[in-house]
């Protein structure tokens, strides 16, 4: 299994059970997973970027490769545009990854389409983090709206091409929305936050199962709420297997 | 054996399969053939059917993969967070028509309110006393640390029948009448004898926890919040697992997130099936021995 939503380092607020890389990495394979795509919770707060990717990569490269760095972008901070090509040269990285909402922009900040222009040039498959937690749990002296997802349309059609990932979505973007979104380009959404019961039964009625991505947010969800949506819906073989790692080899062109 | 070693030793050895295919076969380490789940927190809203028979057939049918053996309803569809007491009726109602169904896999609880608290009496006489039920359901129609609803309380107490009351603490501000933890302990502080649920833990469980640990009477539901790690794990440190109870919030919620809760946690096997089941059963063997309900 390919996991697309995982985070290294320390959620800000609180320590998870999991948040040491090697705990990480035995629950991680224990789980049957045989890659996972790694972002930095650092990513969400520090300044310096370019550290925070740095300290991923090198802590990536300890786990024999089980994990795949994903950066961080930050497109407001000064010379973001190097982070990008760092993230591509230095770093070998095959994604990368925006907190609008921690990072203080909206889709339609004409910032997004240079992003995206830079990322297409370097063949970065761009994941969007839609929230990392709930609303109404955060924490009283830092609240962080979930990111405004209005503009997102717009976004893909004026960026067909652009390879995006879409993160910790479910209850924001609309199944509706969603299938239309994977109508207009490249466009996947991750499963961590797919939620009712028969979650995943219910979701492919109306997303195409090709669009949707193992992805757990994990360690800050526990790992077994994303594996055990697949006992709950008994999606096929196939189809399990598809959303488990094909479409990730898809999306990477690796099959 | 220590908890980690413990967790590791169990994934190698209750390891099942949840995904085949012609590429391989996925092994994962969340079953646990011999754990007995009661869900203590279900709902027919937010599941596919018209009726109320078809909307239990469906969730049996989740229920069954994911080994839930017993289920608590409570409300009825379309939620309404401050219900007229015809309304309070209609939605026990629906509960009671899907107890029927399935008696020996399904619990109820009524829905009743502080806002109506001589009707919800009555409610309390017709679905618990001379019904099936085996609680209560108090929402966000009023805060539930308020006088009125005492009588409410103190009649539970004494048919022995179990207080849920959902709580949440929420940073963007509760609903009005919307109970937190606070409210349950000032309630619980009341009425020591009466056994009181707090109801999604707050949903932020860090300060839930806190916030019930001192009251005794008090157990906690896991159920109906985002499936954060660590939860459990401060649960049992600060509570002790004996008053935890596994719930799910289905079906706007799955069994598959909220089960991951206690799957995904570290615990010895005594501790995850005392949360799983056997917790909920101990809490509701009296009002079912008062009624003589006898379990297979």
């Amino acid at each position: 299994m390919i996991d697309v939503n995982v985070n290294l380092s320390r959620w800000p607020f609180r320590r998870l059970p999991c948040d040491e890389t090697p705990r990480l990495v035995e629950k991680l394979l224990a789980s049957g997973i045989t890659e996972a795509w790694a972002g930095s919770f650092d990513g969400l707060l520090h300044q310096d970027v370019a550290g925070v990717n740095a300290r991923l990569t090198a802590e990536c490269r300890s786990s024999g490769g089980l994990l795949k760095p994903v950066g961080t972008i930050h497109p407001l901070l000064p010379d973001w545009e190097d982070d990008v090509r760092r993230c591509a040269e230095q770093h070998g990285m095959h994604a990368i990854r925006l907190n609008p909402n921690y990072h203080g922009y909206r889709l339609d900040d004409p910032v997004c389409d240079r992003l995206l222009d830079l990322a297409a040039e370097r063949q970065l498959v761009v994941q969007v983090a839609l929230k990392m937690e709930d609303v109404r749990t955060h924490h009283p002296l830092m609240k962080v709206p979930t990111v405004d997802v209005a503009p997102l349309e717009a976004l893909v059609r004026r960026h067909p091409q652009a390879r995006l990932v879409i993160l910790n979505g479910s209850g924001t973007v609309t199944p509706a929305a969603a299938a239309n979104l994977t109508t207009l380009g490249p466009v996947y959404f991750d499963i961590s936050h797919a939620e009712q019961v028969g979650a995943l039964e219910q979701l492919v009625k109306v997303v195409p199962h090709e669009r949707l991505l193992f992805g757990s947010h994990f360690p800050f969800f526990n790992l077994e709420s994303a594996l055990l949506k697949f006992r709950e819906s008994e999606l096929g073989s196939a189809v399990s297997t598809a959303i488990q790692s094909g479409n990730a080899k898809t999306l990477m062109g690796t099959r | 054996m220590d908890r980690r070693l413990f967790l590791q030793t169990s994934l190698v050895l209750t390891g099942g399969v949840v995904a085949c295919s012609a590429e391989k076969t996925v092994q994962v380490q969340t079953e646990h053939s011999s754990d007995v789940i009661w869900d203590l927190h279900c709902h027919l809203s937010g599941v596919p059917g018209e009726t109320v028979k078809e909307r239990v057939e469906q969730l049996l049918v989740y229920a069954d993969r994911m080994g839930v053996q017993r289920l608590v309803f409570f409300m009825g569809w379309p939620f309404l967070s401050n219900p007229t007491p015809d309304q309070l009726r209609k939605q026990n109602d629906q509960v009671l028509e899907a107890l029927a169904l399935a008696p020996d896999r399904l619990f109820g609880f009524a829905y009743v309110s502080g806002e109506h608290p001589d009707e919800s009496l009555q409610e309390i006489e017709r679905c618990i006393t001379s019904g099936p039920m085996l609680g209560i359901k108090l929402w966000t129609a009023r805060h539930c640390s308020e006088a009125a609803l005492d009588p409410i309380v103190r009649r539970c107490g004494e048919l022995q029948a179990v207080v849920y009351q959902h709580t949440w603490l929420k940073s963007t501000g509760n609903e009005p009448g919307e109970s937190t933890p606070m409210d349950v302990v000032t309630l619980a502080q009341r009425h020591p004898d009466v056994r009181i649920i707090c109801g999604h833990t707050g949903g932020d469980w860090t300060r839930g926890i806190r916030a019930v640990r001192a009251v005794p009477n008090v157990t906690i539901d896991l159920g109906g919040s985002e499936p954060t790690a660590g939860f459990v794990e401060m649960a049992v440190r600060e509570l002790g697992a004996e008053r935890i109870l596994y719930g799910s919030d289905i079906g706007g919620r799955s069994f598959a997130s909220q089960l991951a809760k206690v799957y995904g946690a570290e615990l010895t096997v005594v501790e995850r099936k005392q949360i799983l089941g056997q917790n909920l059963k101990r809490l509701l063997t009296p009002i079912l021995m008062a009624k003589g309900v006898k379990l297979s």
